[in-house]
């Protein structure tokens, strides 16, 4: 990529909005994610009794609800981030291509 | 082509043949309605293979199918990649050896895909061409960390082909009463052909197919053994509770991961291995640009979650039927016929008859055909693309490049089915994670670093990332599973089954520090072109359009 182009994009303040938008918001969702499944692994490996937990009167543990709700929430936060960054983020990006167009 | 499809129905039939010398020892009966779904899948395949060797012709069409792949078309390929034998036979297998346990599996495989696709799947668009090390050797030198790359990704590819070779022989055995041995040369001989022939576009076509046709197969599954028990799931967890001799302690996480170590350990395997595994990174330079490789991820995570939550009903079912009276049958000598991977397909025959255990038995071939077709595709690319032509032969043409390829595919093939009868007895849902530990720990770093941090080098890539191979690679041989059970040793030098969690730190650590005290001029021009590298990344301004890479 030609030094100029790289120079113009970087001073684009669209270009540092979207990093800065893109990054933060990747970050706040990696961590939830993370967090949730270093939570569930912290249980197994330090209290597994906890998991053990039943439900009402019937034998089926907590920790099955507990695994559905992550595979569930998992699926959700990529739907999320996709919504963003193929509306929001794309916008942004086009209109920067646009700004750069004679350089392309 | 047509020369060897003969070649092969001799090469089958023979085998067919051999098996029925060992009928009567296995008392199985030669199953008419499997063996023509078998049949039909494989012709229906072959014929795909042979429209997209027509429309294969350069290196691009080899490697990405062209890049004409849609985001819904990717998911469902990324999906079917993911779903392989040992996830489907194997953690289905471990579910009804062990309960829960197997559970955390499942839910350790699916979270890895949030975190590719925040920080990964639209970067490797953007970045790359037709393997991951085209990303690492961005403004790296191409000779190390392609070398290192290609080492990191052949090591998975070996690791990942075992466990789904073993799979595939065993499902044969059972079903055909087949021998192990021959089941496994024809899914070497089945694989070859595709990829060979039919290069990604094949691969990607099998993948999609199979995807559709396993997900349907186990979700009749569920809910036949949902039916059996009044779409009750308690009532199902009862039932399996009374016939396992574990009892209660099914429900909820066990023995299996014994530790705390062990279990961060398999986490971090599981989570930061799918980001680094060479056949699911290749899917997303099949596709046309970063808004089609973030779609893929949101339809890959979807059906593979949904997947596990059925394989959780199916693995219970499994518990609560085959150990039921009238699953007596299933037994040999107090073991399940054909080892714990067989227990959803046993389960399949107890649910629907022969015509139903003919269509799952089926679906799991094609599963392991699929998954070893892509799997060979990553290791061949790694050698023809990696090493050949970019370190060994820099001028090589297009047609040097896909001779490699296909000669690679060949040679994979082999190895493959020599290492699949070597380690017959291994639980294949067990060696997957070991070729999740390796991916995690030699590919990952290297990829995640070049990605976000600018003061990566050269010497610091490759030195950490080749500290990061050895140390999991080493700490494989010395630990439980090959030293103690393979090898024969007495007690293991490492006690974790899992090293992840050492190795990974190892890489981190090597890269970061060889590449800080790296003070070289070439080091310091690396640095410069991450800006580049950066924008490139994040915009996706000067990455290769879909059809022309």
């Amino acid at each position: 990529m030609k030094d100029e182009l790289v120079e113009r994009i970087e001073n684009n303040p669209k270009y540092q909005e979207l990093v800065s938008k893109k990054n933060s918001f990747g970050i706040k969702l990696g961590i939830f994610v993370l967090v949730m499944f270093y939570s569930y692994i912290m249980v197994i490996a330090f209290n597994k009794e906890l998991l053990a937990t039943k439900m009402g009167d019937g034998l089926t543990t907590i920790a099955f609800p507990i695994a559905l709700a992550i595979l569930v929430i998992s699926f959700l936060t990529t739907v999320i981030y996709v919504k963003r960054a193929n509306g929001e983020f794309e916008d942004l990006n086009d209109e920067i291509k646009e700004d750069v167009k004679d350089l392309l | 082509m047509f020369k060897i499809l003969a070649l092969i129905s001799i090469i089958a039939l023979g085998a067919f043949a051999a098996g029925d010398a060992t009928f009567e020892a296995t008392k199985r009966e030669l199953n008419i309605p499997a063996i023509i779904m078998f049949f039909a899948f494989i012709v229906f395949t072959l014929g795909l293979t042979v429209w997209a060797a027509r429309k294969t012709k350069s290196a691009s069409d080899f490697y990405t199918a062209g890049g004409g792949i849609t985001g819904f078309q990717n998911g469902l390929a990324i999906a079917g990649d993911y779903m392989s034998a040992a996830a489907f036979l194997g953690v289905s297998g471990l579910i009804y050896l062990k309960g829960y346990d197997g559970v955390i599996y499942a839910v350790s495989f699916l979270v890895g895909w949030p975190i590719i696709l925040f920080f990964m799947a639209e970067k490797l668009r953007n970045l790359g061409k037709f393997t991951f090390a085209d990303i690492a050797a961005y403004r790296l030198g191409q000779k190390e960390i392609r070398t290192l790359a290609a080492f990191g990704t052949i090591s998975v590819v070996v690791l990942y082909l075992i466990a789904q070779m073993v799979g595939a022989g065993k499902l044969i055995q059972v079903l055909f009463g087949m021998e192990y041995e021959f089941a496994v040369m024809l899914v070497g001989v089945m694989m070859i052909i595709y990829v060979t022939f039919g290069g990604m576009l094949a691969t990607t076509w099998v993948q999609i197919i199979k995807a559709c046709l396993l997900l349907t197969g186990v979700t009749v599954m569920a809910v036949m053994v949902l039916y059996a028990f009044d779409f009750s799931f308690e009532s199902l967890a009862v039932k399996a509770v009374e016939n396992h001799t574990a009892g209660e302690s099914i429900l909820a996480p066990g023995g299996f991961i014994s530790d705390p170590i062990s279990a961060i350990s398999l986490g971090m395997a599981l989570m930061l291995g799918t980001a680094g595994l060479p056949h699911v990174l290749m899917r997303f330079f099949t596709v046309g640009n970063a808004k089609e490789a973030r779609k893929s991820v949101v339809y890959a995570t979807g059906f593979v979650g949904y997947f596990w939550i059925i394989i959780t009903v199916v693995g219970f079912g499994a518990i609560a039927f085959l150990n039921s009276p009238e699953g007596a049958q299933y037994y040999v000598d107090g073991k399940l016929f054909g080892g714990n991977n067989m227990a959803s397909i046993h389960l399949s025959h107890m649910l629907g008859g022969n015509a139903f255990l003919g269509f799952i038995s089926a679906v799991a071939f094609a599963t392991i055909l699929a998954v070893v077709s892509g799997l060979t595709l990553a290791g061949a690319s790694a050698i023809s693309h990696d090493l050949y032509s970019n370190v060994i032969n820099p001028d090589a043409s297009d047609e040097q490049i896909v001779k490699i390829s296909r000669i690679t595919v060949v040679a994979v093939g082999i190895v493959g089915v020599t290492l699949g009868i070597a380690f017959e007895s291994q639980n294949i849902a067990y060696m997957v994670g070991l070729a999740f530990g390796i991916a995690a720990s030699a590919n990952f770093p290297i990829l995640f670093l070049s990605i976000y941090w600018r003061g990566l080098t050269t010497r610091g890539a490759f030195l950490g990332g080749l500290a990061g191979l050895l140390t999991a690679v080493t700490l494989v041989i010395v630990g439980p599973i090959v030293w103690v059970q393979i090898l024969g040793n007495a007690e293991a030098l490492f006690p974790y089954k899992h090293p992840a969690l050492f190795s990974v730190t190892v890489a981190f650590v090597g890269i970061w520090f060889f590449s800080k005290t790296d003070n070289s001029e070439r080091g310091k021009n690396e640095k410069e072109m991450f800006r580049a590298q950066n924008v490139r990344a994040n915009t996706g301004i000067g990455s290769a359009g879909a059809v022309d890479h």
